[in-house]
């Protein structure tokens, strides 16, 4: 079970309290009557969906309640950093290729078949 | 007179009739009590504690009891306080005369009193936080899960614990309990 630290509960809780709620840091457009359709899906359709270091929100939905942000690994799943709604994005080194990528059930096994 | 019938449509508790326990947990349905959901901002919190008569808390998992009413730290602008039936807490919030939210739940949440020595561990089958006293020492509050359902949970004592759930899964969730209850005896 993966313990998730809340920044609002100060406190690292089980995954279970938690839900996922999409990626982080996208604003709204302050024209969004003006823009075209095109600049309108990019906004509201299309995500990065990245390998690796990830931004995402969360919410503390079985807790607190509260949205946070979150810099995650996607490879690893890994929470690398939470922090409050609202605060910039909490810059960290690019990870990327950190943990080796497992792609098939053939590599996690290994000789232990 | 032809009885209408309006004298038998008495108020049952959801958890009426229900028992369960083992040798080392007792479960009871809690007596009714007065709830409220009260949200409000930070700078209305000290109007609002002294117009309950009781201190809001504002530190994460912590409750503050006072006068026959508890507050119970739900989030960093809401909390849940619970009194006895007919406790006026709707009206004492009003009279604060502060910006807030209050609504009336007293109804929508029954409890469960769970105690004795296996308390921790009869809760702990369906809820994943830690019950240690160091980490959940007494008087700590917290909303969390409790198997498919959320609860309130409140240490009261050493060995005593108040579950809050939302009526309709209290039948669940004491179920779950009196389960946990036999593991934990065991």
């Amino acid at each position: 079970m993966l313990l998730i630290h809340c920044p609002y509960c100060e406190e690292d809780r089980s995954e279970l309290e938690f839900r996922w709620a999409g990626e982080a840091h996208i604003a709204r457009p302050e024209n969004i009557a003006a823009i075209s359709d095109e600049e309108f899906a990019e906004y509201f359709f299309l995500r990065n969906n990245e390998k690796g270091l990830t931004y995402e929100r969360w919410r503390h939905i079985h807790g607190c309640g509260r949205f946070f942000n979150a810099a995650r690994d996607t490879v690893s799943d890994r929470f690398l950093t939470t922090y409050k709604a609202g605060m910039p994005k909490q810059l960290l080194p690019e990870t990327g290729a950190s943990e080796k990528t497992v792609e098939t059930y053939e590599a996690t096994e290994g000789d232990a078949r | 007179m032809v009885d209408s019938g309006a004298d038998l449509a008495n108020r049952t508790s959801p958890l009426s009739g229900f028992h369960g326990g083992s040798s080392t947990v007792r479960l009871e349905a809690a007596p009714p009590a007065e709830r409220i959901s009260l949200r409000c901002r930070a700078e209305d919190v000290a109007a609002l504690s002294s117009a309950l008569g009781v201190d809001l808390p504002v530190r994460p998992k912590t409750s503050a009891s006072a006068n026959g009413r508890s507050a119970l730290w739900l989030g960093p602008d809401e909390w849940l306080v619970i009194a006895e039936e007919n406790g006026g807490l709707m009206q004492a919030a009003k009279n604060s005369g502060a910006l807030h939210s209050a609504t009336d739940v007293s109804h929508r949440n029954t409890a469960i009193l769970v105690s004795g020595r296996g308390a921790a561990a009869a809760i702990n089958a369906g809820c994943p936080q830690d019950l240690s006293l160091k980490v959940f020492p007494v008087g700590a509050c917290s909303r969390t899960v409790f198997g498919k359902v959320e609860i309130v949970l409140l240490r009261t004592g050493e060995d005593a614990f108040r579950v809050e759930v939302w009526r309709s899964f209290s039948d669940y969730a004491f179920g779950l309990l009196a389960e946990g209850a036999q593991d934990a005896a065991v």
